[in-house]
């Protein structure tokens, strides 16, 4: 069981990698997709059948962590707010030559406004940077739960989950 | 005297349940709380609920609480609030205090959904105003919507002090650091990480030494603990904070289950003195049945399934329901109920389960 988060409260790089909803370096630079940082065996399957694409798997033993299929996912941030873990993002290295997208659940208000700049957070909640507020999602299906999308410098697409208004 | 045929002591999500299933099925059901809304926990949880998507996982508690009620109240449920179920007597008869009289109620089945109390610990200044139940943070915040104070410290890793920091944060506090005796956080990785990536601190093999202040909380201090529990010279942190939030586990509210002579069993997993039962919910004494966390700690999505598979037994036992009908619904819940009960998280609870089981039958 992991080290990183047991003790600290977070998933550490190594963590990260040996989950099975992690998508290659190579298939986040070709475009948004989902990354499911979930990598605890709890009972729960609400992202699989969220996911119109049959990207993501749990299977009949809803214990299974959720296995992402990177050729599958379109990155379309459906599974986002539908998870009660907030454990799944969307990145986008092909974004800008030197900005990613970040995709992240956020469930506090005032939510931000298209075009903030707001200090990103990584993993920790250490200030990494600034980001740029692209848009913000809420609809009825997302119960609750928008979507905020963060323009980053591309070398920090796996390491900001979080932000702070300025 | 009042007679139902079956009562559920409890208007929270196991007891509700049982009530829905049972009256489904065309039981007449009366369901009574000591509180003045039913609901029990599920009106403060404002989070979305883990588990598979069949049983309203993603799903907010307060709404789960509030379509319980509404199917309740359209299958003719009674809900009949502010009642003190004083004892169970033999044969099902019942002293219930409701607001500021007694009456004797008898039910032919008894479902108790009593739900469970917070523990505390004590500690230099445990008794100074400011120092709170996780539970009370969540009334005050979610219910009432009243910020318990503006800085806190948690003490308590378990899901329930992981969840309400969160919401303590949605409210707008500011958390200065979430502690905890053990070694490694005890509640889900999932719920950590989400109160972490806000830059909230998290202090392991720590514990609460002292809260201090005049007439209410100025300042808490927690040290490290070795091994043995003990706390170590010179790993003192102090913060300022007006709220210390206790997170230390539930209790089982079992009083009336001990009174009515039923079979108890000591499970530390599943929370510490609790009612022996069989698969259908029923405990040693024939007609009283048990679910959700009086039955052992668990969450609100087990407590839901314990509370239908009461119900449909019940149904069953007092041939409202046919043979292949029961046994077809009942294995499908227990089917669900070994899902939640899975995983690293849940294999501890579910040995628990199995010496309740074994206690019914020794």
């Amino acid at each position: 069981m992991s080290e990183g988060l047991k003790k600290r409260g977070y998933i550490s790089d190594e963590e990260l990698k040996s989950g099975p909803g992690v998508p290659s370096e190579e298939r986040r630079r070709n475009g948004p997709v989902a990354v499911i940082e979930c990598i605890q065996c709890i009972a729960c399957n609400p992202c699989e059948a969220s996911c119109k694409m049959n990207a993501i798997t749990v299977g009949d033993d809803i214990t299974n962590l959720p296995h992402l299929d990177e050729d599958k996912c379109v990155g379309c941030a459906s599974c986002i707010p539908i998870c009660p873990g907030q454990a799944i993002f969307v990145v986008d290295d092909g974004f800008e030559e030197k900005r990613s997208r970040v995709m992240i659940p956020y469930e506090f208000l005032p939510l931000p406004q298209k075009g903030d700049v707001v200090t990103a957070l990584d993993r920790s909640g250490k200030e990494v940077g600034d980001a740029e507020v692209l848009n913000v999602r809420k609809k009825e299906d997302m119960d609750k739960t928008a979507v905020v999308t963060l323009a980053v410098s591309k070398q920090l697409s796996m390491s900001v989950r979080f932000f702070k208004q300025k | 005297m009042q007679r139902h045929e079956m009562v559920s002591i409890g208007a929270g999500p196991a007891g509700l349940s049982a009530a829905i299933e049972a009256a489904k099925n065309g039981v007449q059901v009366a369901v009574y709380d000591e509180n003045d809304r039913p609901g029990g926990q599920l009106f403060k949880q404002i989070h979305k609920f883990f588990g598979s998507r069949e049983h309203r996982a993603m799903e907010r508690g307060f709404d789960i609480g509030k379509s319980l009620l509404e199917e309740a109240q359209s299958l003719g449920v009674e809900v009949i609030l502010d009642s003190v179920v004083m004892g169970i007597y033999e044969n099902g008869t019942m002293n219930v205090m409701v607001k500021d009289h007694v009456e004797e109620v008898k039910a032919e089945k008894v479902v108790v959904a009593t739900g469970a109390s917070e523990n505390m610990i004590p500690f230099p200044g445990w008794t100074l105003p400011g120092v709170i139940g996780a539970g009370a943070a969540q009334t005050m915040a979610n219910i009432h919507g009243v910020r318990p104070g503006k800085k806190l410290l948690m003490v308590g890793s378990g899901n329930v002090g992981l969840v309400v920091s969160y919401q303590m944060l949605q409210a707008g506090c500011e958390v200065v650091a979430i502690i905890d005796a053990a070694p490694e956080v005890g509640g889900y990785g999932v719920h950590a990480s989400k109160v972490a990536r806000t830059g909230v601190p998290f202090y392991m093999s720590h514990t609460v030494k002292n809260a201090r202040g005049e007439t209410f909380v100025e300042g808490a201090t927690i040290a490290q603990v070795d091994k043995s529990w003990k706390t170590v010279a010179g790993t003192e942190k102090s913060f300022d904070v007006d709220t210390v939030c206790i997170a230390v586990g539930l209790n089982p509210m079992s009083q009336v289950l001990r009174m009515a002579n039923c079979k108890m069993a000591y499970v530390p997993a599943l929370g510490g003195n609790l009612p022996a039962h069989d698969l259908n919910q029923e405990t040693s004494v024939p007609g009283i049945f048990v679910a959700g966390d009086v039955s052992g700690i668990e969450e609100a999505s087990s407590a839901m399934i314990g509370g239908k598979i009461a119900g449909l037994a019940i149904a069953y036992y007092m041939g409202y329901m046919e043979d292949d009908l029961f046994h077809e619904q009942r294995d499908k819940l227990l089917g669900s109920m070994r899902g939640l009960r899975a995983g690293p998280f849940g294999e501890k609870r579910a040995e628990g389960k199995r010496m309740l089981l074994e206690a019914m039958k020794g």
